[in-house]
């Protein structure tokens, strides 16, 4: 892999996105010499010098990165087919297309910058410069009243589902799911997921109810994605019912974006801890979330993890722990619905410089639970990527087929050696998501390789997931990187030096040795 | 399109008297030349792939065998149909289209397009119909003109216009992935479809000399270079060969 698209990954990885501005003047009064200058430099490497959208970089990301020279755009206030506005421009390039590789601009570039470079990019096509071409924005209307209380979201299910049936595409409840998702193409051919409504922080075009709403109006331009606005016009549903639509939608996603903590604080219950993913305890329980992304430092590196993240529950009571992790995958794998589309991804999305595409397969989903061996007192962790010869990691693994659940010791992505007893797993599939719950005793026998689960002690923990029918096994798949579990004691009043605040202050410095053992991780695997 | 010729050969009589006293050539769409052929297939006919409509039982219900793409049609005649036929080049540069009369419509019934493939002036209303009452997107990918993808969930008539000549403009539903169709945009009204017995049919043809491009979505393009002088009728064949 280049040097430039390592970096473009990097930024993919750290893009943190800003909040929008106002723009002042036309695009066209900006400097293009100068925009072309910055284009070259940032922006180049994803999107081709000719701004075709084949940059060095450019085969390993889905979806790709945008082809300037047809001007068509996704985000836009304007009519489907139309060009987008200045403004429109502006933002995508301020705020980057959150769930893509495309980053956020605005506090990396300067104003200035930002603009010339947006003035850049509309010569890549002969559109912009055509005074026929008609670019004005929508006149969007505001949310009405009631908004999302339970009548007006009912509204909104019953266009979702029963009069617009966006659920052919976006399933029955909304992860992307729907019986013609395996068979979706962008308009380059590529393979392309119907979004999951359930994670709007990763929408391209912002995750707010009137983002929502304009994307519902404009159509997200070269997807499948249509436009409904002419719905409006001919009457079949009102303006008002396309804003309860678009609140149904935004109502299946989290209140905010899902905040990552390090740590995951699991209380003690009386009685016996819940074995199934879907006993009535886990609705009271705090659920964390864990973005993954994809393995890009061990050959074959893969760039487009599908499973975004992981929620993550935990329970103990006096002699074992639950742990329940559920996630979004579209499929319950192998499923050969998505064959096809399996083979359209591995063909799309270059894992290695060299590799020829891989042929599809029948692979199940997976899942493991990583930990150290042992507790550790101090801060170094065994190399997160599944371990070293050295320095093995003790791991939970879960498979859909065949749907089992066994412990074992990772040496490496390669090597994992399953250790004697079975390990307690139960899973369930419903719409789009993974639910499973490993359940284990708090102390084992084998202490030397399996993990003794201490309450009050920050426990080290990682997350690894594949989704078999995007092609996913082996190291093509999506990491995290390490977190902590804490088994909560029961704190008595008047206790104030917490273990939890002890552990605050070592995940401190602990979150400084991850991130040095991943660079030394990295600098090994020779990136 | 059919409309439109109608017109031309009602305005004839008038034109040519006119022209007689005035001593004016006619113009181009009053009169004029006509192209007429054949498109011949030859070679193995392939098997079109089966749709499987099980998702949509309303569209599933419209046929008595299973329903299968239409990339290929070969008539029973040994022709093949679905061959846009057209004036490529050749026209004056002083030519101008008549204004389009009436739209072009592009029906969607049985989840399949109606018809597969077609023609349009630059300018003229295609009028998108859904018969089938479900929900079909309708994406025009063209590259010359803006696309559009737009929505009708229900019996519904959409309509769009096209700015630019461009043959061709690629249309498709995604929510059903086989049902694909073809617009073909000029600025002329010089253009056919070879029907279910393979034949076209170009008419009011100024004189001059004509590049005819017959495209097939699966085979390509062939060229044949036709004169036409007057109102006399030129035939040209293409023949096209399955591989
Ligand atoms: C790390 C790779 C990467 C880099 C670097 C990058 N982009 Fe992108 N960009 C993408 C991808 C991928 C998309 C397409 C996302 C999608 O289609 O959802 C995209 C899309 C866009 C879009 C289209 C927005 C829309 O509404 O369709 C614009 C505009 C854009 N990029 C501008 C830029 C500019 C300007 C730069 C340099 C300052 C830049 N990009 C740098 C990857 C990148
Ligand atoms: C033909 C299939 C199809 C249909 C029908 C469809 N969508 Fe989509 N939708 C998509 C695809 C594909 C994407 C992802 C586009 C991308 O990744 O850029 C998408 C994206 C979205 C997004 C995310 C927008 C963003 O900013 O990223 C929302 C919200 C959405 N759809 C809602 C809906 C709703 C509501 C309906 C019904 C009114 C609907 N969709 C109907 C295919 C469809």
């Amino acid at each position: 892999m280049t040097k430039r698209a390592f970096a473009c990954v990097v930024v993919l990885i750290t893009a943190a996105s800003t909040p929008l501005t106002a723009h002042l003047s036309p695009l066209t009064l900006q400097d293009t010499t100068r925009g072309k200058a910055v284009y070259v430099k940032w922006c180049a490497g994803c999107h081709g010098d000719g701004g075709a959208g084949d940059g060095p970089s450019a085969a390993h990301m889905l979806p790709r990165p945008r082809n300037f020279t047809g001007a068509i755009y996704k985000i836009r206030s304007t009519a489907s087919g139309q060009l987008p506005t200045d403004a429109d421009l502006m933002r995508a390039i301020d705020e980057g297309l959150p769930g893509s590789a495309m980053p956020a601009w605005k506090g990396r570039l300067s104003d200035g910058e930002r603009r010339d470079v947006a003035a850049y990019i509309k010569t890549f096509s002969s559109f912009f410069a055509d005074t026929s071409q008609h670019v004005a924005a929508l006149k969007f209307s505001s949310a009405p009243g009631g908004g999302t209380d339970p009548s007006a979201l009912k509204e909104g299910r019953r266009f979702y589902e029963d009069s617009i049936h966006c659920n052919k595409c976006h399933g029955d409840e909304g992860r992307g799911d729907g019986p013609s998702a395996p068979t979706l193409k962008d308009d380059a051919g590529f393979p392309i997921y119907a979004a999951d409504l359930h994670q709007n922080w990763r929408f391209r075009g912002g995750g707010t109810v009137e983002d929502i709403y304009r994307r519902l109006r404009t159509g997200l331009d070269g997807t499948p994605m249509p436009s409904f606005s002419d719905l409006i016009e001919q009457k079949f549903l009102t303006d008002e019912q396309l804003w309860r639509l678009a609140q149904y939608v935004r109502s299946l996603s989290p209140p905010g974006a899902p905040e990552v903590r390090d740590v995951i604080h699991a209380p003690q219950i009386a009685g016996t801890v819940p074995v199934s993913p879907d006993d009535s305890v886990w609705a009271r329980v705090s659920r964390y979330w864990f973005p993954l992304v994809g393995q890009v430092i061990r050959k074959a590196r893969w760039f487009a993890p599908a499973v975004s993240g992981v929620w993550v529950q935990a329970v103990y009571d006096s002699k074992t722990v639950a742990l329940r992790v559920s996630w979004d995958d579209r499929t319950q794998s192998p499923d050969t619905a998505w064959l096809k589309f399996e083979q359209r991804i591995l063909e799309t999305v270059a894992a290695d410089d060299s590799a020829p595409p891989l042929q599809a397969e029948p692979w199940p989903d997976q899942l493991a639970v990583q930990f150290p061996r042992h507790i550790p007192d101090g801060m170094e962790r065994p190399y997160f990527l599944m371990g070293s010869e050295t320095d093995p990691v003790y791991q939970w693994r879960w498979t859909s087929r065949p749907r089992k659940s066994v412990a074992g010791l990772a040496r490496s992505i390669e090597r994992f050696d399953t250790l004697p007893g079975a390990l307690a797993g139960e899973a369930s599939f419903d719409h789009g998501e993974w639910r499973l719950v490993f359940t284990r005793a708090l102390a084992t026998p084998d202490t030397a390789n399996e993990v003794q689960l201490e309450p009050g002690r920050a426990i080290p923990m990682a997350f690894f997931a594949w989704d078999g029918s995007s092609g996913e096994h082996g190291s093509r798949m999506a990491v995290s990187t390490w977190y902590f579990l804490a088994l909560d004691r029961p704190t008595p009043p008047g206790v104030f030096i917490s273990p939890v605040l002890a552990m605050v202050v070592t995940l401190g410095l602990g979150l400084v040795v991850v991130r040095r053992a991943q660079r030394r991780g990295a600098a090994r695997a020779g990136v | 399109m059919r409309k439109l010729g109608a017109t031309a050969a009602t305005g004839t009589v008038l034109a040519l008297a006119l022209a007689a006293w005035t001593h004016q050539p006619p113009r181009p769409e009053q009169g004029g030349g006509t192209i007429s052929g054949k498109v011949k297939f030859a070679g193995t006919k392939p098997a079109m792939p089966k749709i499987d409509m099980t998702e949509e039982p309303k569209c599933k219900a419209k046929y008595q065998g299973v329903p299968t793409e239409e990339t290929v049609v070969v008539n029973p005649n040994g022709t093949l149909a679905n061959v846009f036929v057209y004036v490529k080049s050749g026209l004056p540069a002083s030519y101008t289209a008549p204004a389009p009369s009436g739209d072009v419509t592009l029906d969607q019934d049985g989840c399949r397009y109606h018809p597969h493939v077609l023609g349009i002036l630059v300018g003229q209303k295609l009028a998108i119909k859904n018969s089938d009452g479900i929900l079909h997107n309708i994406k025009a990918k063209g590259v010359k003109n803006r696309p559009f993808n737009i929505s009708q969930p229900t019996n519904m008539v959409s309509e769009r216009t096209f700015t630019a000549p461009e043959v061709m403009v690629p249309l498709e539903c995604n929510v059903h992935g086989w049902m694909h169709a073809w617009l073909a945009v000029l600025p002329h009204p010089f253009s056919g479809v070879s029907g279910a017995d393979g034949s076209f049919t170009l008419k009011g043809l100024p004189p001059g000399t004509y590049t005819i491009e017959a495209w097939h979505e699966k085979y390509g393009t062939q060229t044949a270079s036709v004169t036409v002088a007057g109102s006399e009728t030129k035939t040209a064949d293409f023949s096209f060969a399955g591989k």
